[in-house]
């Protein structure tokens, strides 16, 4: 099993969701995040003073997928999430143990 | 003498002017409560608040006596006397003349100046200020500051027949100031700069973003002043007439033009016009036409107002070429709008606006005019920053003035009051009873 994990444009984020499940994936987890990449940040002037602001606001979206859909999860969050601009985000993928679904005691590919 | 008769338009003005003004404390509190980080937002309003308290309390004992008491002689200050306000409830308003309006209405419009001058003061010291050395500042401040201060510019003495006693000393002296440029705004802007310089920078001054956390607190707290300046401005005629609406309109028009005086120099100088350029503006334009709005054309109003707004945008910047950590530019706005609009009734008054009013240098009037001014302006900004620097100092070294270090980068709201101002999430915080 894989966890892919998408750190997206905020405005982008209702077409990557639409794009994943039209594919067929059922859950996902949506956050919060700000950093930056190479867009790095923009400045903000209050009074005169000059603020430089290099956490950019971003989403987090994370997906658990079985080993043989990882690949093309990825592909659909790539092909959904890309305007080709700077700052379109990342998506990488990581080795997952164990799943459990917490109502049914499921474990595996089964829990996901 | 003895036949007046109560005014009932007039009292009617006076009482609604008196609440507009409390309400620029509160909008104050507002105003500088979304400059500062989350962290501080709840002390620094607090700041406002306690000290409509503490002010109102002195008031009554013994602060409407000392700074406009008519039983005084003295120039400098009223009468000293612990009286409570009760024995003058019949007595009609006697400021330079009788006006017919009830003292404690007057006394009651008076008071609000004394509030909101000190709260003025708080935004110097953001982030950083014991509480309770706050509350002993303002005590102590509106008394040996602010009281005297007032009775200079504000007590035009005691008429009695032809005899008129108690006058304040920049009143006697022929000063101009209509509703407190140099009692209000000069005087606040000076003890700013003195508890700046007392308290010393913030932890982190110069290095991280201190960022205002929320521009449309700050555009309510604009808005709230500048409504209620209308009672400030126009109120201080003390009746409801020409010089009152004079006034009212001058006081709009001149914010309008530095609104778009402030505007224009971040539009040139930064890119973009911003919202708390636009906020800080309508201030710097409300500051500088108090002094002016009865003595100056309509369109002189807009000229001082237009030029407050380009002085105080740049003037804001000073405080990192001196390096003095003016949190929230007290200084760049009531100082120095103050000053520009105290010696801007030198070039631009004119008698044909108001009869008591003299010619400035424009219309023909030399430089007299401007030279009373500038008496003004140097003796209250001198007055004021001395004694509250020796004032300021004092309190640090007994009862300590500033938080300890890692009180201030927790936050002074949480050190200080216990709180925090907002619930950012449902689930994060936990706890119990």
């Amino acid at each position: 099993m894989k966890l892919i994990t998408a750190i997206l444009k905020p405005f982008k984020l209702e077409d990557v969701k639409n794009a994943l499940q039209a594919h067929g994936v059922t859950g996902m987890t949506v956050s919060e995040a700000s950093g930056f990449g190479r867009q790095k940040g923009h400045t903000e002037v209050y009074r005169g003073a000059e603020y430089t602001v290099d956490l950019v606001p971003k989403v987090r979206l994370e997906v658990l997928a079985d080993d043989a859909d990882a690949a093309a999860v990825v592909d659909v969050i790539v092909n959904a999430a890309s305007t080709g601009s700077i700052g379109d985000g990342k998506v990488w993928t990581t080795p997952v143990d164990q799943v459990v679904r917490v109502r049914t005691g499921e474990r595996g590919p089964d829990a996901i | 003498m003895t036949d007046i008769v109560l005014n009932s338009g007039d009292t009617a003005w006076m009482l609604a002017s008196t609440a507009l003004v409390l309400l620029m404390t509160p909008g104050l509190a507002f105003f500088y409560g979304g400059m500062v980080r989350t962290k501080s937002v709840l002390n620094m309003m607090m700041m406002s608040f306690v000290t409509i308290g503490i002010v109102s309390i002195l008031w009554v004992i013994y602060g409407f006596e000392l700074a406009f008491g008519y039983k005084g002689e003295s120039a400098w200050y009223g009468n000293l006397s612990f009286s409570g306000l009760g024995g003058m409830v019949n007595d009609f308003t006697n400021n330079g003349g009788i006006y017919p309006i009830p003292v404690l209405v007057f006394a009651a419009f008076q008071l609000m100046f004394a509030i909101i001058t000190p709260a003025l003061i708080s935004g110097a010291i953001a982030d950083r200020t014991k509480f309770t050395a706050w509350a002993v500042f303002v005590a102590t401040w509106t008394t040996i500051v602010y009281f005297p201060v007032a009775h200079w510019v504000f007590a035009f003495g005691n008429k009695v027949g032809d005899t008129v006693t108690g006058t304040g000393y920049l009143a006697g002296k022929g000063l101009e100031d209509f509703a407190g440029g140099t009692a209000v705004h000069i005087n606040a802007g000076a003890a700013g700069l003195a508890l700046a310089i007392i308290l010393g920078k913030r932890v982190g001054w110069r290095k991280e973003a201190m960022r205002p956390h929320s521009l449309p607190l700050v555009l309510l707290g604009s808005g709230l002043l500048w409504f209620g300046w209308f009672g400030f401005n126009a109120g201080s005629a003390l009746a409801a007439n020409g010089i009152a609406g004079l006034a009212f309109l001058n006081t709009q028009v001149a914010t309008a033009g530095a609104l778009i005086g402030w505007l224009l120099v971040e539009k040139i100088r930064n890119g973009h016009p911003t919202s708390l350029g636009a906020a800080s503006g309508a201030v710097a334009g409300l500051v500088a036409i108090t002094p002016a709005c009865a003595f100056v054309a309509p369109w002189a109003a807009v000229v001082i107002g237009l030029f407050a707004g380009i002085f105080c945008a740049l003037a804001v910047g000073l405080k990192y070429k001196f390096g003095f950590d003016d949190s929230l530019d007290v200084v760049g706005v009531h100082l120095v709008g103050g000053i520009w609009g105290s010696l801007a009734i030198g070039l631009f008054g004119t008698h044909v606006v108001n009869s008591i009013g003299l010619d400035g240098l424009f219309y023909g009037g030399g430089t007299a005019l401007l030279g009373k001014q500038a008496l003004g302006v140097g003796m209250v900004a001198l007055y004021s920053f001395l004694v509250t620097l020796v004032l300021g100092f004092i309190i640090e070294k007994t009862i300590g003035f500033r938080l300890p270090k890692d009180a201030e980068v927790e936050g002074v709201d949480l050190s200080e009051h216990a709180e925090t101002a907002y619930e950012m999430s449902s689930s994060s915080r936990g706890g119990s009873f």
